[in-house]
């Protein structure tokens, strides 16, 4: 996660002058976006192992507390449905940094950070009820497998609210790169990532039945 | 984003107007001398030097331990160390050799090599690099730590379910396992992905993937292993670390729990992991070996492919490892193939490498003894290895001291001996000086006979039935004859301790060389790449004129004119590399502008053990490193790479400006 943040660092610092903006690499691609890429390559195998796990321990747990009766489905459809808007806002946000418009660029990164705050805050709600109910980390195996699968999910997206927040922040400080675009793009492709993997998360651990 | 700037017509501009002291507060380090000159550099070079003697000085810590092991052995019902020392120590000796020897001893090699051998001027995130080596350093002396600290991690280095878990090692020694290489594997991944984007994006005009030096290629591939293998332990640690600090069970059979999980996330990187180490040494010796046979190296394209291949194939024969613990015929069968299959494109490297010499006007350096040393070593490690995945003979091997032979041979036979082929062909463009040949050659062949004299004997016990990680052995079980183990682990220790005085003959040469502080010619064997057309050291921006590449072997073809006919070639010296580099400086850009260091990455690097020793210890200590961490990340973000002239006090630089590295005239 730290990772994420460096590499938008080196986003934000990486330019220079604005009239200086095409960087001379050999396959033209840039630097920055090349990292996020790999980086996000590597995050694959990270909520592949996660999933992974999940998966051969959903089915152990006891009678009453396994998956078929404690997940509240419209309730998380509803808090998916908020995450997968955010990607269409950060894709706004990024088609505004594209026409240099700075105004709607911040006000498009703070309605995603808004939206992805939202999913938190259900998933933060969604993990109080189930420990109320009885399921906390170390009930069952399916519990902890759960637990630690959302919520590194859960850490991924709070991370990005970060990240999008101070990017707004240096925008309006006006301490951003030349190639503003590009580092809003860059945010974005991290952004996107997560939203797809909640898509896997959610279709895997929520909707086909144990 | 280029922080190396390609050099341009006109003058740059400065870049957004930053403040350029951070919060305010801090000036930025600027100094080239002194220790602050390395503690704060972002050079790829100081850092790959920093890389590779911090790798050395734990090679010596784990070569230690390796030598209490050996001494523990040499003799029936050992006493030198208790059975829970002992355990302690093969698992401090494994994890020290793999994670804070051989790769970041490879990295270090790499970094200092790769910009050089693709004609860049620094890596593609020189702080990131910085950061690089300070979390991986932190981790290293967070994990040795434990040591003082109550005991170190003692369930084998593969660290398998139920030894793993409390009950059965109550001490903080796995805590520390854990969460060590937690810190080494975000060391690992960062600077993964560095190198990578450098590869890709930072070569020279004309330098396309098929002219790149082998040993960048085998850099590219291990790069990418890295990128993939590192989440996938970082999740079994999570899992390790959630059960023994948080009480769940994902490892616990009790608790229903399926221990076989552990084993592969644990081999799912392990098994890349292996050619994570082997494949930057076959690089080495694919350099090595064409320079002192002065031939090109035959059947280029195919080695790059094979080591992409293998690379390939290494994800699909983790369950090797596995054989015994019942996973069903199918499996077994479908791993063993696969296995298999990995002989091939080695097998095509090795063929490769044999046919370069053939024919060739060899020349015996040091450097090329130890790459011949590597085809000979890794080929018995490699025959083992195929009796490995010839699953039912593996079954009567597993956990046997067969299996430590083999992977000492391809280990210590591989990865160790072309690391130290690379160190003396690669000492004078380091240091300008050249290591001694006389004392290299000592250190070869102590070397080379203490290896096999250490590790060729552990077939036969192995065979026997010698268990690993047996703390003693006893006259009962010893055996008669020929077969008596007693006799062949007091040769294995002879051994070792042979191997050591061949290390410590490293050391003096390194001394010695130092003391007598003789300039090396600038291109002292020949060499056939481009990191050999600068000074010897290199200037702190590698090349006063960035080269247009047009050949593989550029540098060769520079120094050299074909003057045959046809299919016939015959090769003409038609300069120097004096004159090369004179040309070169005289053309010199004119605007070269490298990032400036930065307080950033050792901040952030050392905010990691902080949080580390939280878990273990207090939880208080976690927000005080995370704050440390949030503190140095955002100073890093707000940082420019290259410093301002309020950064210099009191003189600015005369430059004015910008920090601008006085170039030629």
């Amino acid at each position: 996660m730290a990772d994420a943040v460096i590499h938008a660092a080196d986003a934000l610092t990486g330019g220079d002058a604005p009239d200086h903006v095409v960087h001379h690499t050999t396959t033209g691609l840039s630097n920055n976006k090349l990292a996020m890429w790999l980086f996000l390559g590597s995050e694959c195998l990270l909520f592949g192992g996660l999933i992974s796990t999940y998966m051969l321990y959903r089915g152990r747990h006891s009678e009453n507390l396994g998956p078929d009766q404690i997940w509240d489905i419209p309730f998380t459809s509803v808090s998916s449905f908020i995450l997968l808007m955010s990607s269409l806002t950060m894709v706004l946000a990024v088609t505004a940094a594209r026409r240099r418009d700075d105004r709607n660029t911040k006000v498009w990164l703070c309605v995603t950070a808004l939206l992805g705050a939202c999913f938190v805050a259900g998933q933060v709600y969604e993990f109080t009820t189930f420990y109320r109910e009885g399921l906390g980390f170390t009930t069952s195996l399916f519990s902890s497998s759960f637990y630690t699968l959302t919520g590194f999910h859960g850490v991924h997206v709070s991370v990005g609210i970060v990240i999008l927040l101070s990017v707004v922040g240096m925008i309006a400080r006006g301490r951003t790169p030349s190639d503003k675009s590009e580092l809003v793009e860059i945010v974005g492709l991290y952004w996107h990532f997560v939203d797809i993997v909640w898509i896997l998360i959610f279709t895997l651990v929520y909707l086909i039945p144990a | 984003m280029a922080l190396i700037e390609r050099p341009t017509q006109r003058a740059l501009v400065p870049a957004v107007a930053t403040p350029s002291t951070t919060y305010g507060v801090f000036r930025r380090p600027v100094e080239s001398t002194g220790w602050k000159s390395w503690a704060f550099t972002v050079d790829h070079k100081k850092i790959g030097i920093m890389y590779s003697a911090t790798a050395l000085f734990f090679f010596l810590v784990g070569g230690f331990e390796a030598l209490l092991i050996r001494a523990q052995l040499a003799g029936e019902e050992g006493t030198i160390l208790s059975a829970d020392t002992y355990n302690q120590m093969f698992t401090m000796h494994a994890t020290t050799m793999i994670f804070l020897f051989v790769m970041p001893m490879t990295t270090g090699i790499a970094n200092y090599v790769v910009p050089l051998q693709i004609g860049a001027r620094d890596v593609a995130f020189p702080r990131l690099n910085a950061f690089g080596y300070w979390t991986f350093l932190a981790g290293g002396l967070f994990l040795n730590s434990s040591w003082l600290l109550g005991g170190a991690a003692d369930g084998g280095w593969f660290m398998y379910a139920p030894n793993s878990s409390v009950p059965f090692s109550p001490s903080h020694g796995i805590d520390f396992w854990v969460l060590g290489l937690q810190i080494t594997g975000i060391a690992s991944l960062t600077s993964a992905i560095n190198l990578i984007v450098t590869i890709i994006n930072m070569r020279a005009p004309g330098m396309s993937l098929m002219k790149m030096p082998v040993f960048t290629w085998m850099a590219l591939v291990t790069q990418f292993l890295l990128v993939f293998a590192i989440p996938v332990i970082t999740v079994a640690l999570f899992l390790l670390m959630f059960q023994r600090e948080f009480d769940a069970t994902f490892f616990d059979v009790n608790a229903g729990a399926d221990p076989l999980l552990w084993q592969h996330l644990f081999w799912i990187f392990g098994h890349p992991e292996v050619y994570i180490l082997i494949l930057p040494s076959f690089g080495i010796v694919s350099e090595v070996l064409p320079v002192f046979s002065r031939k090109p190296l035959f059947g280029y394209p195919l080695v790059v492919f094979s080591g992409a291949a293998i690379g390939f194939l290494g994800w699909g024969v983790w369950a090797h490892h596995m054989f015994a613990s019942g996973l069903g015929p199918v499996s077994v069968a479908v791993f063993a193939v696969s296995t298999m299959a990995i002989a091939i494109p080695t097998g095509v490297k090795i063929v490769n490498w044999t046919m370069t010499m053939w024919g060739g006007k060899l020349w015996f350096t040091t450097a090329m003894l130890f790459a011949m040393g590597l085809i000979v070593q890794f080929t018995i490690g490699g025959l083992s290895g195929v009796t490995h995945a010839v699953a039912p003979s593996d079954t009567q091997q597993t956990d046997t001291y067969y299996i430590v032979a083999h992977f000492h041979y391809v280990l210590f036979g591989g990865a160790v001996l072309g690391i130290f082929a690379g160190l003396y062909y690669w000492w004078p463009k380091v240091f300008g000086q050249q290591l001694s040949e006389k004392w290299g050659k000592a250190n070869f062949w102590t070397m080379v006979i203490g290896l096999n004299m250490t590790f060729g004997p552990m077939h036969v016990t192995g065979l026997q039935g010698q268990p690993r990680r047996m703390y003693q052995t006893t006259a009962e079980r010893a055996g008669e004859g020929f077969f008596n183990i007693s006799f062949w682990n007091l040769i294995a220790s002879i051994g070792s301790l042979i191997l050591a005085i061949g290390v410590l003959f490293f050391v003096i040469n390194v001394i010695v060389t130092a003391r007598k502080g003789e300039k090396a010619p600038l291109d002292p064997w020949d060499a056939r790449s481009l990191e050999w057309m600068t000074n010897s050291p290199p200037k702190e921006h590698n090349f006063d004129a960035i080269p247009t590449v047009h050949h593989l072997d550029e540098f060769f073809h520079r120094k050299y004119e074909d003057v045959g006919e046809g299919e016939h070639h015959e090769f003409h010296k038609i300069a120097t590399a004096e004159e090369l580099i004179a040309e070169q400086e005289a053309n010199a850009d004119a605007h070269i502008h490298m990032p400036s260091p930065s307080y950033w990455p050792i901040i952030v690097s050392f905010s990691l053990p902080v949080m580390a020793y939280g878990i273990i210890y207090s939880r208080w200590m976690i927000p005080i490193g995370f704050a440390i961490a949030m503190f140095g990340i955002y100073g890093w973000a707000m940082e420019p790479p290259t410093a301002t002239a309020d950064d210099y006090e009191p003189p600015p630089p005369p430059s004015g400006g910008e920090l601008e590295v006085a170039t030629h005239g």
